[in-house]
């Protein structure tokens, strides 16, 4: 590939991204719904745990991406969906945009959303459920490495079910078991950093890596077959 | 109109002389695996240094159905990643009802595997599930992928678009399931399930001989099963095309009628 088309490829990546962060700027459906509602599921877990602090300690890790997953749910749907309204897809492919740029800008706005979204829970989890961070390094990137691999998996499959009448039963069925090595090795490495358990946190850092970097390569090669067919 | 159901009329039963010989093939291999593993196989029992009775007893009888339905589950999903690369290779519909035709064997012999090693996990292993089990998770969610490919399946679209967006799941997903197996390794680090038992030498020649014989009688069923699965499909697609071409021709009927009124 020459460095001009490489350059060219980022660009309209980012073109991509900006447009579709833009929209959850102005539309605030992130901001209003789907960060209620992941606040609203850590609550739920501690209703579940019976308000047992140690338990919800001990467990914070895996409760933080649970949360997580269920709600990039809802932000992959939303992604898809505004692009479906008054014919938007259809644009995006005529305007000559590579589809790999598609995919790429798709994800990295899913990303930072997962990212805001894990900030915010941090903050939950720290606020409701007594945990103390030890590794702040290991936590971040663990964070944004698990965010990369959700976001690369989730716009595959979000594009594969865009516009099916039933997409939105369909993605969890389709996505969730895909993304279970995420929740394993993300759950991991947050232990480590929360010093609940001797978990190896910064071997668990490969596999989300490499699990992003698989998805992403996969869903950008594969990217144009499935726009075609919108 | 005469050409469609001329073609049609070439296949008008999913049954064949083959797949006849292998339905009673299977038939006769299933008498003969019961009367073998009930009455020929000695339960497994194995006496300890200390005297202690060990061993998985008649619990080890299940291993004749538990065994070879995993063997044959991860054939049907090995077939359908197979056929899907295929597919979206050449583009022809016999590799698409091929991928879809070993997905659903594939999960029906992948449930059977769970719910057989479940109920011999429970007087062998003292549990139901075991969740640091790596085979057990990696079946789990292999299964739970090509769920979702068939519901993916059940969708109506335009057969092209389907064909090709079920390819890509089943490559995915086939290829999600190499990273689940090492995370979940990675996960526990431990797996309950026998290590190469066929190697060391530890099981019974009875025994080895009826696991050998009942992956033997699971493979014909697997043929005769594949064969039904995919002339049904391949009906089916028949029958579509054959009610668009009576749609278009009513549609010419009337409007040739409409012609003559004006």
């Amino acid at each position: 590939m020459p460095p001009a088309m490489g350059a060219a490829l980022v660009r309209d990546a980012w073109l991509v991204a900006g447009k579709d962060l833009r929209i959850e700027m102005r539309s605030r459906v992130g901001l209003n719904q789907i960060a209620p509602f992941a606040v609203t599921v850590l609550v739920l877990f501690a209703f579940a745990l019976d308000t047992n602090q140690e338990a919800l300690r001990t467990y914070a890790p895996g409760l933080f991406w649970v949360t997580v997953l269920l709600a990039s749910l809802l932000a992959i749907g939303r992604s898809f969906a505004v692009d479906l309204a008054d014919g938007a897809a259809d644009r995006l492919l005529l305007s000559g945009i590579d589809p790999i740029a598609v995919f790429g800008g798709k994800a990295l706005a899913i990303a930072v959303q997962l990212v805001v979204l894990e900030v915010l829970l941090g903050a939950g989890v720290v606020l409701l459920f007594d945990v103390t961070v030890y590794r702040y390094g290991l936590l971040v990137c663990a964070g944004l490495a698990a965010a990369a691999g959700v976001a690369t998996a989730g716009t595959l499959y979000g594009a594969l079910v865009a516009g099916l009448g039933v997409r939105e039963t369909l993605l969890p069925v389709l996505l969730l078991p895909v993304v279970a090595p995420v929740l394993v090795g993300a759950t991991r490495a947050f232990q480590d950093a929360f010093g609940v358990a001797g978990a190896e946190g910064w071997a668990w850092l490969g596999l989300l890596a490499g699990f992003a970097a698989i998805y992403g390569v996969f869903g950008a090669l594969s990217y144009g077959a499935l726009l075609e067919e919108a | 109109m005469s050409s469609p159901a001329n073609r049609a009329a070439v296949l008008d039963s999913t049954s064949s002389r083959a797949t006849r010989v292998l339905g009673w093939l299977t038939l006769a291999g299933f008498a003969v695996l019961v009367a073998l593993a009930f009455a020929w196989v000695p339960e497994d029992t194995r006496i300890t240094e200390q005297g202690d009775v060990v061993g998985q007893f008649d619990a080890v009888r299940l291993m004749f159905v538990h065994v070879p339905s995993a063997i044959l589950a991860y054939t049907g999903f090995g077939l359908t990643f197979l056929a899907s690369v295929a597919y979206l290779r050449w583009r022809t519909d016999w590799w698409d009802i091929m991928a879809h035709s070993s997905a659903e064997i594939g999960v029906v012999f992948g449930v059977l595997t769970l719910v057989t090693g479940s109920i011999w996990g429970r007087p062998t292993w003292q549990t139901w599930w075991e969740w640091g089990d790596v085979r057990l998770v990696t079946t789990l969610v292999m299964v739970l992928v090509f769920i979702g490919y068939l519901a993916v399946r059940r969708i109506p679209a335009d057969s092209a678009v389907q064909a090709r967006r079920s390819a890509v799941i089943a490559l995915v997903g086939t290829a999600n399931i190499v990273i689940v197996n090492r995370s979940v390794d990675w996960w526990e680090n431990r797996t309950l399930h026998q290590q190469s038992t066929l190697i060391a030498r530890k099981i019974r020649d009875e025994t080895l001989f009826t696991l050998s014989f009942a992956l033997a009688v699971g493979m014909v069923l697997f043929a005769w099963l594949l064969l039904h699965r995919f002339r049904t499909a391949y009906l089916e697609r028949q029958v579509e095309e054959l009610e668009v071409q009576e749609a278009l021709v009513q549609r010419r009927a009337e409007a040739s009628l409409g012609g003559d009124r004006a």
